[in-house]
């Protein structure tokens, strides 16, 4: 007791500012959330940033405003870690994503504490917190699973063994969705690093600061740098490139907007991209999350393998 | 052949200031090129590869293939030019020659013992003359690394000379080896040394030994040679080599060359970037250019 007031009487009002006067509020210091590209976290190239505004007319934070560079150096950052990412062992993949998940558990309060600052009730939100972590936990487990499932030994009538597994598309860019800032994200990112692809992530235009928050720990999670790049910024603007880069595989948007669905599937035509939609999706519920969220960013192959069939060579009497 | 009266101690060629090396290099990297007069610098760029390929694997399949590349850089884009050459090893000199029939592209070798250069003079020399039999129209020879660290600068001097005779009209590029003579000073004293010997171009690495071609070391050289032509009116051409993948860093070559040395040396016959994979991804960056969208290296062929 008697060194707290020794303390609190030695830091004097006036000479070092660091008690104010009544009345007198603190100016806050408002935080650039940086993008996350290639592991590293970076001001967007372009220079430009916006502050996204909560329903209390509170500015959020400054974000980047990122451009179709920042995409464009994603997308290298992305094809870069395909290889090493999509040849790791499934469990190694698992055993990285179980990581992720540690990592947020450690640091719940921040992100509780950044949802009801874009507006989500402290039950809601805890709710939202707990959920991700679990839908990390989730995909985890499939990681060296989902393979089994959706392969297949299909029937041939000749000396083959026919087989069709499953393997990554490759460069996968996703529009999260715009609603829930965390457990949205991670609902689309976590199937598609699981089955071996890279992605580009969009953030929620008007709720992006979790987005960034969870790259500071994905940072942590031993998470090789290019798997996972994470910008933000306004999605009218990025949309097209999203759709229209030769050298993205796939493209997954969450919202129900017909008309922009229908101008994704004319730029996808370009490459024949993988155009993926999930409108109308509660993430928050048991469809949220599935097996199938995998598999819709993979790519079937078949192999035929010659071998001897015992039932042709007719019977021996 | 200098007249030798004009032949300065090398042990006096000019001290580079390091740093400022480093911060004027810096600054041809701030120019915005855009639009049009980009598409014409990397056009410009590509006419000045010599598509490489060095690797002990080579076989002549490879180099069959890369002379298809060079003369079909990529049909779907037309209006491109060629490369300026094809460097090969001496063994593959005959075959390169012969894809690369009536196309108008030279066919460079490397010799005197590529990459180390640790061998016999008569046996640099017998290479060389092979190489040139064989039908090389340039020969990218490499300096004797070890004797000009031991102040034997006559020695390097005497070889560099005796392997342009050897060379009869092909063209000589002299690789320095910018990466194993470490400081700025060596780099310039070599410079030197090659071009009072005879070479008809400097280049500044064999791209073996990290770190090659930089734009400080590209720098120097080209200092180096602004000078000798100053002294001699003699032109000499420079090859950086190794490292260069980026459309964006020959860019920043190009301006740094026309800065130096002035448009005189912004052809092919001047100037030339040793590089196997900057081809494709100047080619991306003219598709995107010409077609607005971001282009992937998987619809490019193989270098």
């Amino acid at each position: 007791m008697e060194k707290t007031t020794v303390k609190k009487s030695s830091l004097s009002v006036s000479e070092n500012g660091l008690e104010r006067k009544k009345g007198k509020k603190r100016l806050e210091v408002l935080k650039t959330y940086k993008i996350y590209i290639n592991g590293q976290f970076l001001r967007t190239e372009s220079g430009r940033y916006y502050q996204p505004v909560n329903a209390a007319g509170e500015k959020l934070a400054n974000v980047c405003l990122c451009s179709r560079k920042d995409f464009r150096d994603a997308v290298v950052a992305a094809r870069s870690a395909f290889g090493g990412w999509s040849s790791r062992p499934a469990l190694n993949r698992g055993q990285i994503l179980y990581r992720m998940a540690e990592m947020l558990e450690g640091r719940k309060a921040q992100f509780v504490e950044e949802l009801q600052r874009q507006d989500v009730s402290k039950t809601k939100a805890e709710k939202e917190v707990l959920l991700t972590v679990d839908r990390l936990i989730y995909y985890a487990g499939w990681c060296d699973k989902y393979q089994q499932i959706f392969s297949t030994v299909n029937p041939v009538s000749g000396s083959y063994f026919n087989f069709s597994v499953p393997e990554p598309t490759g460069v996968v860019s996703i529009i999260a969705p715009q609603d829930y800032p965390l457990l949205g994200l991670v609902s689309v990112m976590a199937p598609a690093i699981a089955g071996g692809n890279t992605c580009i992530l969009l953030a929620s235009e008007k709720k992006p600061l979790c987005a960034i928050t969870l790259a500071e720990t994905l940072h942590a999670s031993d998470l090789p740098p290019g798997v996972v790049n994470i910008l933000t910024g306004k999605l009218s603007e990025l949309i097209k490139w999203f759709a229209e880069h030769m050298d993205v595989n796939a493209t997954v948007f969450c919202e129900n907007d017909v008309e922009t669905q229908k101008m994704l599937k004319e730029k996808s035509a370009l490459n024949v991209k993988r155009m993926i939609f999930y409108d109308n999706i509660k993430w928050e519920t048991e469809q949220g999350q599935s097996p199938y969220f995998i598999f819709d960013l993979q790519e079937t192959k078949t192999t035929w393998h010659p071998i001897e069939n015992i039932g042709f060579g007719g019977g021996a009497y | 052949m200098i007249n030798s009266n004009l032949i300065p101690d090398f042990t006096l060629s000019p001290r580079i200031d390091q740093t400022g090396a480093e911060e004027r290099a810096l600054r041809f990297t701030r120019r915005s090129i855009k639009k049009e007069s980009k598409i014409n610098g990397l056009k410009l760029v590509l006419n000045m590869i010599d598509l490489t390929t060095l690797e002990g694997k080579d076989t002549e399949g490879k180099v069959k293939q890369l002379c298809y590349k060079a003369m079909h850089l990529h049909d779907a884009l037309p209006g491109l030019p060629t490369v300026a050459a094809v460097c090969v090893y001496p063994l593959f000199v005959k075959t390169a020659k012969k894809a690369l029939e009536g196309s108008g592209i030279k066919v460079a070798s490397v010799a005197t013992a590529f990459p180390g250069g640790q061998a016999p003079r008569d046996v640099k020399i017998r290479e060389t003359k092979f190489a040139v039999n064989e039908g090389a129209d340039e020969v990218d020879m490499v300096i004797s690394r070890g004797r000009f660290h031991a102040g034997e600068y006559n020695y390097v001097f005497d070889e560099i000379a005796a392997v342009k005779e050897a060379c009869g009209p092909a063209r000589l590029k002299v690789i320095l080896e910018t990466g194993e003579l470490v400081s700025f000073d060596k780099i310039r004293r070599a410079s030197d040394i090659a071009m009072y010997a005879g070479a008809d171009f400097i280049k500044t690495s064999t791209g073996k030994i990290q770190p090659a071609a930089t734009l400080p070391v590209t720098l120097i050289m080209l200092e180096a040679i602004r000078d000798f032509y100053y002294k001699t009116g003699k032109k000499v051409g420079m090859k950086p080599a190794g490292g260069i993948s980026k459309s964006k860093t020959a860019l920043h070559y190009l301006v740094m060359v026309k800065e130096v040395l002035g448009e005189g040396w912004l052809t092919n016959e001047w100037f030339r970037f040793g590089a196997s994979s900057l081809a494709n991804d100047v080619l991306m960056q003219i598709a995107k250019e010409t077609t607005g969208i971001y282009q992937a290296a998987n619809y490019f062929s193989i270098d």
